[in-house]
């Protein structure tokens, strides 16, 4: 096996420090990013509480749930793939091209369990055309997803143009629209269950080590005995899969499929794994990071929603969130050292 | 050096784009004639210069995704200008543009510089903060052709020389570049901070003062470009080109920039900014509906990248490193 070719996004270490960021100090102050995001989200919350009236009702928090979850799953595997040093960005025209599958079937009489097949495979193929094209050709993921962002939706313009699909069977409503007790929904249940497995996955087998080992020194890790471009496809794989998964749940929420469906997700969902502590240039990351950062940019939303706040007002919120929750800390350190001039 | 130039990717692009325009000439007659590519050229110029701001950026291994915004935020602030104030000459607009423009692109550069926060990181949040910021602003508003002055809307459009005077724009940015870029320590240090920031700091350059300088100059041509784009279509809204962005990286990753840094030139950016202007202006000319540009431009991307694929150069001095020892 060769030598796999230096990542270019991966910008080289500062000074000659050892790249162990597992454990030791850099694992505290992971442990404090998460503990900061808690605060911020539990101030969020009585912020909320506070401003509306409407925000401490079970089922409007429930509906406000809707606002992460389908973004939240894909954040997961994103996550994933951000620690192992590479990225994603054709995540929303996966969900298009998905849901355009989807929304084709149904005009032959497709059923649900047919549609979700649809969805999901049509995702993992997507996922597995962007895992060949990085780890078969060497190619830069930034720009390879940039190429296949527009690909995707692409196809899904082409099919769809101004149009659009629906008629989609009632049963299939369930897995966007569905209760599975009380006011806990079908996508909330998928998303507590997808958190699980993912932390399982990442802080708790072998192949999780595998992805941080990899985000940290991909040769390296190479020379350790992992198989670098296997796992980095297997999370292009993953990748996409979830995105498939994230449409059907999309799909079946609204109930139609246009092709400007889930557009300018894949920006929103890399803000909510950096905003969840992990390493834009790989190697460090949670899951819970990643679960509270959903919560936090799902209350944001719904929060200011109920105070008839429009979203693009929500977004100068979220951006300034990220810069600021990155920023600060470094701003107090550059203070102490007295450097800011 | 005809010979060297041949070989290089900017030849084979340039190949690529006259065979473009061939193919669409065989079938339209017409395509091919001076004054359409005129036309074709002046539809891509706002598209060539916010390529060459992203190509001094990507050369110092960093990313601008908020240039698009930054275009919509200047585009909105002259266009509101204008409409309440119709006296205030062009120059002044101008002026304010260029120097929004600038402040945004020093606010990204400073996070990048002073805070050492990754690129990506600072111009994803940038980019929702500086759109955000057109809806405050705005109040969601539009501002329309009618509520515009007659000399706002003219300028882009005046002729001079034969050409619109936005395509004397494109080709007075294009030829500052090339002189720029080629010519001067700055435009020089772009290429070392991208290429080894490790010996650039040895070679005396201030690497995060170079890639401030990056983000500061392509804010400024992206908040001319704001002035540009709203005055030519004589509308300003919220969403004025959203998602254009990545049409900017792709343009770069066309001309074969090397998204890793270092590599990459003038005449690149340009031609990569045309190829992608041909073909949008050639799908309506070819009876293709314009749904199909997405995914052809996605293609491209694909395609290009693939083409450009090469090792990062220090690989290739240390192989030789060691086939010599």
């Amino acid at each position: 096996m060769s030598l796999a070719p230096p990542t270019p996004t991966h910008a080289p270490p500062a000074g000659r420090k050892l790249p162990n960021r597992l454990n030791g100090r850099s694992a505290r102050v992971l442990k404090s990013w998460e503990v900061l995001l808690a605060v911020i989200a539990v101030a969020i919350f009585f912020a909320n509480t506070w401003a509306s009236p409407y925000f401490l009702d079970p089922w409007n928090l429930s509906d406000a749930t809707f606002n992460f979850t389908e973004k939240a799953m894909i954040a997961f595997a994103m996550a994933l793939l951000i620690i192992s040093g590479e990225i994603d960005l054709s995540v929303a025209g996966i969900i298009a091209l998905a849901s355009t599958a989807m929304g084709w079937a149904v005009q032959y009489g497709a059923g649900t369990g047919e549609l979700v097949a649809i969805g999901v495979g049509v995702g993992a193929i997507c996922g597995a055309f962007n895992g060949v094209l990085v780890t078969r050709f060497g190619l830069p993921s930034i720009v390879v997803t940039i190429g296949t962002m527009s690909l995707f939706r692409g196809i899904s313009y082409i099919v769809l143009g101004d149009q659009a699909f629906n008629g989609y069977p009632e049963s299939f409503a369930f897995f966007g629209r569905g209760y599975v007790f009380w006011v806990i929904s079908f996508e909330l249940v998928l998303f507590a269950v997808f958190a699980l497995i993912y932390a399982l996955v990442l802080h708790g087998t072998n192949f999780g080590r595998h992805i941080y080992a990899i985000g940290n020194n991909p040769t390296a890790a190479t020379f350790s005995g992992i198989r670098v471009e296997r796992v980095k496809m297997a999370l292009f794989l993953l990748t996409g899969l979830m995105s498939g998964i994230a449409a059907v749940c999309l799909t079946a929420r609204l109930g139609s499929t246009r092709p400007s469906i889930a557009f300018g997700w894949e920006l929103e969902i890399v803000t909510m794994v950096v905003l969840g502590g992990v390493s834009i240039l790989g190697g460090a990351g949670s899951i819970l990071g990643v679960v509270i950062a959903a919560l936090i940019m799902g209350m944001v939303t719904f929060g200011l929603g109920l105070l008839n706040v429009p979203g693009i007002v929500m977004s100068i919120f979220i951006g300034g969130l990220l810069i600021g929750v990155i920023a600060l800390p470094r701003m107090v350190q550059l203070l102490r050292k007295g450097r800011l001039t | 050096m005809i010979i060297s130039f041949l070989k290089s990717r900017e030849a084979i692009l340039l190949g690529a784009l006259i065979a473009l325009i061939l193919l669409v000439e065989s079938r339209f007659s017409g395509f091919a004639m001076p004054r359409n590519l005129a036309a074709v050229f002046n539809d891509t110029s706002i598209l060539i210069i916010l390529a060459l701001g992203q190509t001094l950026v990507i050369l110092t291994r960093c990313i601008d995704l908020s240039l698009a915004s930054n275009l919509a935020l200047t585009g909105m602030v002259t266009a509101m200008l204008n409409a309440a104030m119709p006296g205030l000459p062009i120059v002044a607009l101008l002026a304010v543009a260029v120097a929004l423009g600038l402040i945004m692109g020093a606010f990204n550069g400073l996070l990048v510089w002073k805070l050492n926060i990754p690129p990506i990181v600072v111009t994803l949040g940038t980019l929702t903060i500086y759109r955000g910021i057109i809806f405050l602003v705005s109040g969601g508003s539009w501002v329309n052709s009618h509520e515009m002055s007659a000399a706002y809307k003219a300028l882009p459009r005046a002729q001079m020389l034969g050409l619109p005077v936005l395509s004397w724009i494109a080709i007075v940015v294009i030829a500052g570049f090339a002189i720029g870029v080629n010519r001067t320590a700055l435009g020089r240090a772009f290429y070392a901070v991208g290429g080894n920031p490790g010996a650039a700091v040895y070679t005396g350059i201030d690497v995060g003062r170079t890639r401030f300088s990056a983000f500061v100059i392509a804010g400024g041509l992206a908040g001319l470009c704001g002035y540009l784009w709203v005055s030519r279509y004589a509308v300003a809204y919220t969403d004025v080109a959203g998602g254009f962005e990545l049409d900017i990286v792709a343009a770069c990753v066309i001309g074969g920039i090397s998204i890793a840094g270092g590599s990459g030139t003038v005449l690149g950016a340009v031609l990569g900014a045309l190829f992608l202007g041909v073909i949008k202006n050639a799908l309506p000319v070819a009876g293709i509906s314009p749904f199909w540009q997405m995914a052809i431009s996605g293609a491209a991307i694909i395609i290009a990248v693939a083409f450009n694929a090469r090792k990062p150069p220090s690989r290739i001095i240390l192989k030789h490193a060691e086939a010599r020892s």
